[in-house]
């Protein structure tokens, strides 16, 4: 093999060797591109999360109503007199996540509480009416909601959030 | 290693092919010439145990995948075909289903031989890393794989163990939902998670597969550790060829257990299952006790003790990740726990521990269950980051062998003369 002789000067195979790496790189990183882009959600998945309406006239006082948007399970409770005052009285600053419950219902709709209907732990159905404060309870890992949604004891970090709707009506919202 | 003898081609062809693809030398050192401790006990088995349930699983899971319809609106119906209508369907779905079961079983006693044994220590080091990845790899398969028949069990698996990378959102806002929506390809657990968990749980075993090989590499070329955990000193002295000795040897361990296995696929195929798992996934309703399958029990336990949820993420991979820095963190000099008396005592306890913490995995999240889960979460821990590595400093072990050989005819001696062999201790 020829003897390549050190030299301080940066060589023409310097700069062949650093540009064809700097290319390589980008190149590998734009192929990686549409690997990792492909998992997301597709159009379809997406399409799918178009609008719904929701009629609330036959969900009596102290119901909850299930239903899906864009696959994701949401519950919409129509909230008695008793469990919207237990919602209010509490004191914010206690709160793991604080929120008053003012500002998880629209004005002048306290009785309506839309909230998604998945455990902000690791996912489960709460289930309704249940355990220390009558809003939901969770089977899995123990959690706790208020009867605004709120947590307030076992492993959730978050309250229940609550997804983008609007009052058509004083009867009918609009999920999305 | 250097083995008992070595292939000379007779042939006219097998000189041929030795000249251009020595695969029958390569064969006859790692399978036949390939020098085994003499005194290997039958935990020594469970290699080639766990090496015949990965074909088991492969062999049985590619005929599954022939009828199996990865749909989230199909495929509770095809597997309940697969059950009902595909000639010997049940048994080929109950093999792999016990297969998962029994492939498990096999390798935490594996795991817990060489942790009993040091075959951590150096120079098996990578070996056991390799080792560690493979149990990774078993995990990532079989939870994918119990996603599959689209049950009420496999729907909030997925989606409890899938939520599990939500926790990040607690480090840096936004990624755990980010990969949380990247694993499901959607907004919940749906059809395209079902797809991709179908491709990854088909492509995960042959990685596994591969990884396998370099474990078998990595032990043919360090050698196999032994219960006096002294090296080998002299091949032809403490050593016995692999075939017959350890061929045969190997072979009766898999026998007994396919037994084993064989009683559970026949008499009671549906014991290590979920009842819940029988009724196809709903993502409007939790089972009232979700629980993940037997051998993820431990795991789930110290996830459950823990009282936040990052932590207890956290916890939880850590437990399983803390088994690849082992061969650091035992600084004993000494591998074999015959002749460690105080760490024999920890090492059993450790184990109880682990049983423990499988069967409170299994109950409710509450009150003395949740603080047993806590105290034994710390012991697990304890075990490798404080126990190990001062053991090593403050235990006086026994006196070790002066030789495998040794080993062996000391114990001949002693079962020839109980007589003498109680006067001398």
């Amino acid at each position: 093999m020829a003897e390549t002789v050190p030299s301080a000067e940066p060589t023409r195979r310097d700069f062949l060797l650093i540009a064809t790496g700097a290319v390589g790189a980008v190149g590998a990183a734009a192929v990686a591109w549409p690997f990792i882009a492909q998992m997301q959600p597709d159009a379809a998945t997406i399409a799918a999360g178009a609008p719904v309406e929701v009629d609330l006239t036959p969900v009596a006082e102290g119901q909850i109503l299930k239903l899906f948007w864009r696959g994701k399970l949401i519950f919409v409770r129509h909230r008695t007199k008793a469990e919207i005052e237990s919602a209010a009285k509490v004191d914010v600053a206690s709160l793991r996540d604080p929120q008053p419950d003012s500002a998880r219902v629209k004005e002048g709709h306290a009785q309506w509480l839309v909230v998604y209907g998945n455990c902000t732990h690791l996912g489960c159905v709460p289930l309704g009416h249940q355990g220390a404060y009558e809003g939901w309870f969770c089977p899995c890992h123990g959690s706790v909601f208020d009867t605004s949604g709120r947590i307030r004891q076992g492993p959730a970090p978050t309250n229940l959030p609550i997804p983008p709707y609007t009052f058509v009506s004083d009867s009918k919202i609009t999920i999305g | 290693m250097e083995g008992h003898s070595v292939y000379v081609p007779k042939s006219g062809f097998t000189k041929w092919l030795e000249a251009r693809l020595p695969i029958i030398s390569l064969t006859h050192s790692s399978a036949v010439a390939y020098p085994v401790p003499r005194n290997l006990n039958y935990f020594w088995t469970f290699g080639a145990i766990l090496t015949m349930m990965l074909v088991v699983q492969i062999v049985t899971g590619v005929v599954l995948a022939m009828h199996y319809v990865p749909n989230a609106k199909l495929a509770f119906a095809s597997v309940e075909a697969i059950m009902r209508d595909v000639n010997f369907g049940w048994l080929l779905r109950y093999m792999h289903a016990n297969g998962a079961s029994m492939f498990f079983i096999a390798v935490y006693i594996h795991i817990f031989r060489g942790m009993y044994y040091g075959s951590y220590k150096a120079p098996r080091e990578v070996l056991w890393i390799l080792g560690v990845i493979i149990f990774l790899l078993m995990m990532a398969t079989a939870f994918m794989g119990y996603v599959l028949p689209w049950g009420q069990m496999s729907f909030w698996g997925a989606t409890v163990i899938t939520n599990l990378f939500s926790a990040f959102d607690e480090i840096i806002p936004g990624v755990g939902t980010w990969i949380v929506t990247l694993l499901w390809g959607g907004f919940a657990v749906d059809n395209p998670t079902l797809n991709r968990f179908f491709a990854l749980h088909y492509l995960l075993p042959f990685m596994l597969a591969g990884v396998v090989g370099l474990h078998i590499w990595a032990l043919h070329h360090v050698g196999q550790n032994n219960p006096t955990g002294v090296e080998v000193k002299n091949i032809c002295k403490d050593t016995v060829p692999f075939t017959p000795y350890a061929t045969v040897k190997d072979a009766v361990g898999v026998v007994f257990f396919l037994i084993l296995f064989a009683w559970f696929l026949f008499y009671i195929p549906n014991f290590m299952g979920h009842a819940d798992n029988y009724i196809e996934a709903n993502p409007s309703v939790t089972p009232a006790h979700i629980v993940p399958e037997w051998y993820f029990l431990p795991f789930y336990a110290i996830l459950r003790a823990i009282p936040s949820k990052l932590g207890g993420v956290l916890a939880m991979f850590s437990a399983v990740l803390i088994l690849a820095f082992l061969p650091w963190l035992d600084t004993s000099k000494v591998r074999s726990g015959n002749y460690r008396p105080v760490f024999r005592v920890f090492f059993w306890l450790f184990v109880a521990a682990c049983v423990v913490l499988g069967w409170l995995g299994a109950k409710p999240a509450e009150g003395g269950y949740t603080l047993a889960a806590q105290i034994l979460t710390v012991f697990y821990f304890s075990y490798f980051l404080i126990i190990l590595p001062l053991l090593g400093l403050f235990e006086t072990p026994r006196q070790l062998p002066g030789s495998i050989a040794e080993a062996v005819l000391a114990k001949k001696a002693k079962r020839a003369a109980p007589a003498d062999a109680s006067v001398n201790g």
